[in-house]
């Protein structure tokens, strides 16, 4: 690609200005907003798997004092509309709380609401809820067979989604290639888990019909969903998007509790506030992430060169269907990975279970799937006798082939894969690396290196979802801003979102200040409520830097544009000959200005001297669709998927005490490219917290069932985060191969890190533990199943 | 129970049924929104304050337990209003934060350290704050703020507190 | 996560507290309060009253006596882990206390509480059973000594008699030869519950001759436990590396190990023999004053 473009603020070391309130305890979560009069709500809820609900006395709790209503589903379901799912399932209807029947041990059956949370939980404790077990399916390949007992009987079968897809010829790849192999792994249940859980206080106003929801979310089109299930005007919810969000990664889509709340605070005429507890938040706050088995087999040849690929995903969704299933469509925008295989079979299977519902989880299902197809390179080489780099530099897209069609019909922009592993391999020092290998192993330690080259899809053009789901045609994936000047010539941008930590508004003032060749201080950034934003998709799919700056950018372009042709009206020449830099115009030709004080002037004040026909005042606003974006699928499958694709290269050595089984870091480097870097503290904390997602899913993390389908890990006792000890030291290398479609070329990022660690580590314990024989298949891995592996390798009790 | 609780050098007297938990107590009886409930069972560190200078987490303190210390929460870093701290500062040079809700109790375990520990090793920094969960940065610009904090103190010659 | 109501006293005297847990069925001890308020906040515990214990001075204290150290009940573990004391005399303590949860929750906790609370995975409940520490409790009718060998009954089940707070322990000095101490610990994280834990004391003579050794496991069963055949084939030895394996292997053949999420019963087994001899190795090579050598 050419030359990197050299910019004023894009790419410079910026503070990340929301950090100001967030180190002073000034932020504002949903749990610090308390309107007057507020309630407060707790769930209670089902200790079955699967059980009919028989009965609910209430009398008792509502005979405490403090204690304002206990709502049971029969009641919300009767006033509301079913929760919207993505997949053509209209017989698996959802309700926020259980009607007639629980589907998951942790399900919400009834809500309390009370002058004060340990009320409400006090109340809770007396109710009595008579239930008759049923049976119930825990077990993906079981709830896929008909034999499986149906979570939602009306729908017939626990099968949500069961799509093939074949793009290329992948029968006549299969039969004429000189090698296959097969293989399974399993992605484990895991989650973001952020550590503020989800909250809202929704508040009713019946005078000018309205709900005021404060809430920490993260969900495009949270007011459409909460009028549409609540029955009331689209324009009859207000969501308060000035609220700091602690942390998200996808998972806060909080329909269920929103409704809940609004129903609540309707009927009782009051401001309610729903915070889930830890133990709401892990058993039924529906935040659970893929839990996906994937059989694959690939043909290839005898120089590693894979020339298909066939790919079953099986995900267990859990008890219903909410963003979930379409996890699994996601990937088909990259299904190939960073490789040039040519003939994709791809069979995506979502089933219901007795277990907690999914949500969305960061990367939508990418990171399993890059999982997988890693696993598939490395199996390749191990066949072959060849070296797991080599291997893939030959598989890689060559950089002289973008933009490169994929099978599925996905073009990714821009590339150069062997150049971020080039130099990532330099700066490891990779002879270095296998003489510590070595040294290590002499020591008498198993020790392994992993590598893992993956993609990050970016840009949330979010195709995936008439692709699963042939009824929703929807193809507009937007973005917007508004930027104003007053008559002061303060300038002010508005973005229409809320926020989880992203740095949204350094990324948009500095991307109006690049284009407005203004110091992106001076900007200041307001976010509105839903009812004043323009049309926006929410920060999902790793999308914000496109599109945010990209609308930013294109507000920042309109209000320039507006300037030169007030000063070239003024001067009576065309805006083409004219200059604009630091907020003000000059001719060339003669050195007179206009500076930003008197264009401004004369926007807000003088009309006379405006040019014919432009609005006063120094208002724009864009609203942008996504790159390429706009299409809807062929009738075969294919489709534009994500606009841009940024490109991880993990190296991670790895070192285990054979005795005890304990895998210790003792090097991790990431090669990253995600085009131009608009904020390099943003993209940095992007990374480094992504790779500590993903060590937690491939070594720590899971939600646990037993065989009952009661969640083991309902707390952080037993769902184990990483701490700072887990987390090793990374090692950043930086590539930019810009995007053709963006203003700056940009790539999103916020996925990164999390897309490729998993497979980088289990590569590295693969590696490490292979002389003894032994292969690992399925995350997370743990100590002990490390340790009891190599005592069984060794003959060991 | 009334209880006298003495936070950031000022004293309050608030009424709280027992059961109440010192995370709570500062939050709803005296505003101090800055400390924040994670998990409320001990794990996260999210709603660590200072107990007489030391890590202390106020979900696992009830309010009535808390009469006689001196508490400091991460209201009572800021010098003035509008103002940070060396070690706030710090935190916002390196962006050792992303979404801030684990950020309070990071800062001031922090701080503890910085009082104890004023030239920190990068072992002892990552020792010190692995009782506080951070989900959002991978921890490697968090240590980065703590080291840079000591050295800036160390360069003007202060100690952290003073500033 | 909020607890059920309960009322709160604060006694000012150990029997003060004592008639008022006699008097009262559903009333309980507070001191540090790490363990017992997550239970509050689960609601799996149920008091109708708490009782304060820890600001009656009575019970905080280090005191070294010659023969043994003393420690007050409710002496926080982070005073424990700063004290001279400890350090010099209980070296084993010292080395264990690190690996009692995390910092902050040791400026609370206390070293009686952990005996009490007796968690299998317990750092400070190994090093009593190890060393074979002697454990005071104190009720309303008086005082009674509990070995801490016969302690541990169960996950979380102790000999302390209904009504009964436990206000100091004793741990014995080992007075001959040159002693080292030895600690080992695997857990998913640094700070989590042990899977599996052992600490060990050994005492040479002159000639690195061993003359005393307790070593014990914790985290394997569902109490801590010392593995005394073990001191038995190895005083009189000089601790080479086999026969204390040996020894090791032999005498953990029969401990029963438990089989959870977080690691199998067949790795609790395996590892804690292995962190037995480690722990053995580590205490004889500081005993000798050489660099422990693994």
């Amino acid at each position: 690609m050419g030359e990197v473009a050299s910019f004023k603020y894009v790419s410079r070391k910026r503070r990340v200005r929301e950090d100001r309130r967030f180190v002073a305890g000034q932020a504002t979560y949903v749990s610090d907003v308390t309107p007057p009069g507020t309630r407060h709500a707790a769930v209670l809820t089902s200790p079955y798997a699967s059980a009919r609900i028989v009965k609910i006395d209430a009398a008792e709790a509502l005979a405490m004092p403090g204690v304002h209503t206990v709502l049971e589903g029969r009641e919300l379901a009767a006033a509301t509309d079913p929760l919207l799912i993505g997949v053509d399932a209209p017989l698996v209807k959802r309700y926020p709380l259980a009607v007639g029947r629980a589907r998951y041990a942790g399900e919400w059956v009834a809500a309390v609401v009370a002058e004060t949370r340990a009320l409400a939980e006090d109340a809770r404790e007396k109710i009595r809820v008579a239930y008759e077990e049923l049976p119930f399916v825990l077990d993906a390949e079981a709830a896929y067979g008909p034999e499986s007992v149906p979570v939602h009987p009306k729908h017939g079968s626990n099968v949500l989604l069961d799509r093939r897809f074949v793009w290329g010829e992948v029968e006549a790849a299969f039969a004429a290639a000189p090698h296959t192999l097969s293989y399974r792994v399993k992605w484990g249940r895991s989650a973001t888990v952020p550590i503020e859980t989800f909250g809202v206080v929704a508040s009713w106003d019946a005078w000018r019909e309205m709900l005021d929801v404060w809430a920490s979310i993260q969900m495009p089109k949270f007011a459409d969903q909460i009028a549409r299930a609540l029955r009331v005007a689209a324009n009859g919810v207000r969501v308060h998007q000035d609220v700091d969000v602690g942390g998200s990664y996808g998972v806060k889509r909080g329909i269920k509790h929103t409704v809940l709340a609004g129903f609540l605070s309707r009927k009782l005429g009051a401001p309610v506030k729903l915070i889930e507890d830890r133990l709401e938040n892990m058993r039924g706050g529906d935040m659970h992430g893929p839990e996906r088995i994937f059989d694959v087999e690939l043909a290839f040849d005898g120089t590693g060169l894979v020339q298909a690929m066939r790919m079953r995903a099986l995900d267990n969704v859990g008890a219903y269907a909410g963003r979930s299933p379409l996890q699994l469509g996601k990937p088909v925008g990259a299904i190939v990975g960073p490789y040039r295989i040519e003939a994709v079979a791809y069979h995506a299977i979502a089933v219901t279970s007795n277990k907690t519902p999914q949500e969305a989880v960061r990367g939508f299902g990418q990171a399993p799937t890059n999982y997988a197809i890693e696993t598939g390179l490395d199996r390749v080489a191990e066949t072959l006798g060849l070296d797991r780099l080599e291997v893939r530099r030959r598989n890689f897209i060559r950089a002289d082939e973008f933009p490169y069609l994929i099978p599925s019909g996905t073009t990714y922009d821009s590339g150069d894969y062997h150049a971020v592993v080039a130099k990532t391999v330099k700066h490891v020092g990779w002879d270095a690396l296998l003489a510590e290998r070595a040294r290590l192993r002499a020591a008498g330690r198993l020790a392994g290196i992993g590598v893992a080259s993956c993609l990050e899809p970016s840009g949330a053009n979010s195709s995936f979802e008439p692709l699963l789901n042939p009824k929703n045609t929807t193809t507009t994936w937007m973005e917007s801003c508004r930027v104003m000047v007053d008559a002061l010539g303060a300038i002010t941008l508005t973005i229409h979102t809320t926020s989880a930590g992203q740095g949204h508004e350094t990324l948009a003032a500095t991307a109006a200040g690049e284009t407005l060749d203004i110091d992106p201080d001076r900007i200041r950034v307001v976010r509105a409520t839903s009812l004043e934003s323009l049309p926006s998709n929410s920060p999902v799919g790793s999308r914000m830097a496109i599109m945010l700056g990209g609308a930013a950018f294109r507000a920042g372009q309109k209000l320039r544009d507006k300037l030169l042709a007030i000063a070239a009206h003024r001067w009576g020449m065309p805006a083409a000959q004219l200059h604009y830099r630091n907020g003000g115009v000059e001719d060339p030709g003669t050195g007179r200005a206009l500076e930003w004080p008197d264009l401004v002037l004369i926007a807000h004040r003088h009309y006379h001297l405006m040019p014919p026909d432009m609005e006063p005042g120094l208002a724009v606003s864009h609203v942008m669709q996504v790159p390429t974006g706009g299409s809807l699928p062929s009738p075969d499958g294919r489709i534009q998927m994500y606009p841009c694709f940024s490109f991880e290269f993990h190296v991670v050595l790895v070192s285990i005490d054979p005795e005890i089984g304990k895998p210790y870091i003792h090097r991790y480097v990431v090669g990253h490219d995600c085009g131009t870097v608009i904020n390099p503290d943003i993209v940095r904390g992007m990374t480094l917290g992504g790779i500590a997602h993903g060590l937690g899913a491939a070594l720590l993390e899971e939600f646990a069932f037993d065989g009952e389908g009661q969640l083991l890990t309902q707390s952080f006792m037993d769902y184990l985060l990483p701490s700072a000890h887990e987390v090793p030291e990374v090692e950043i290398v930086h590539h930019v191969t810009p995007s053709p479609h963006t203003v700056f070329g940009q790539k999103g990022s916020g996925e990164s890190g999390y897309l490729g660690a998993p497979a980088a580590i289990s590569g590295a314990i693969n590696d490490a533990v292979r002389p003894l024989g032994i292969r690992f298949e399925a995350l997370p891995i743990r100590i002990s199943a490390i340790g009891d592996a190599i005592a069984r390798a060794k003959g060991l009790p | 129970m009334r209880v006298e609780l003495q936070v950031n050098d000022r004293t309050s007297e608030v009424d709280v049924e027992p059961r109440c938990t010192l995370l709570d107590c500062l939050r709803e009886n005296l505003g101090l929104e800055g400390t924040h409930a994670g998990c409320e069972h001990g794990v996260c560190g999210a709603c660590t304050i200072l107990v007489d200078g030391e890590p202390a987490r106020s979900c696992l303190m009830l309010a009535v337990q808390a009469d006689g210390h001196e508490l400091t929460t991460i209201e009572g870093l800021s010098p003035g209003p509008g103002e940070l701290s060396v070690l706030q500062d710090a935190f916002c040079e390196t962006h050792g934060l992303q979404c801030g809700y684990c950020t309070p109790g990071m800062i001031l375990a922090a701080h503890a350290l910085l009082a104890r520990t004023p030239q920190p090793t990068r072992a002892d920094i990552v020792e010190a704050i692995s009782g506080n969960l951070c989900r959002c940065t991978g921890y490697g610009q968090i240590v980065e703020a703590i080291a840079l904090a000591a050295e800036r103190l160390r360069s003007a010659n202060l100690k952290i507190g003073e500033t | 996560m909020k607890p059920v109501a309960f009322d709160y006293v604060r006694p000012t005297s150990i029997s003060e507290a004592c008639v008022l847990l006699a008097g009262d069925d559903g009333a309980r001890v507070i001191a540090g309060g790490q363990t017992l308020i997550p239970l509050l906040a689960m609601r799996l515990a149920r008091p109708t009253r708490l009782v304060d214990i820890a600001r009656i001075a009575d019970l905080a204290f280090i005191r070294d006596e010659g023969e043994g150290v003393r420690i007050g009940a409710v002496t926080r573990q982070s005073v424990a882990e700063r004290n001279r004391i400890v350090a010099t005399k209980l070296p084993l303590l010292a080395k264990a206390l690190p690996w009692v949860g995390h910092q902050a929750t040791r400026h609370r906790g206390t070293v009686g509480g952990s005996i009490a609370n007796g968690d299998p995975a317990g750092e400070i409940p190994l090093v009593a059973v190890t060393l074979q520490a002697t454990i005071t409790a104190q009720d309303a009718t008086g005082s009674t000594e509990l070995a801490a060998g016969e302690f541990y009954l169960g996950p979380m089940i102790s000999a302390l008699p209904e009504g009964a707070i436990v206000t100091h322990i004793r741990f014995p000095v080992w007075q001959q030869g040159r002693t080292g101490a030895g600690f080992h610990e695997v857990s998913a994280r640094r700070s989590d519950f042990a899977f599996v834990a052992s600490a060990a004391q050994v005492a040479l003579d002159a000639d690195g001759v061993c003359t005393a050794l307790s070593v014990g496991i914790g985290g394997a069963g569902d109490t801590p436990v010392r593995l005394g055949a073990v001191s038995e084939t190895l005083v009189g030895s000089r601790l080479e590396e086999t026969e204390v394996q040996e020894a090791v292997v032999a005498a953990s053949a029969n401990v029963e190990t438990v089989d959870d999420l977080h690691a199998s019963a067949a790795y609790r087994k395996r590892v804690a023999a292995t962190l037995a001899c480690r722990a053995i190795l580590e205490a004889r090579d500081e005993a000798a004053g050489a660099p422990h050598a693994r």
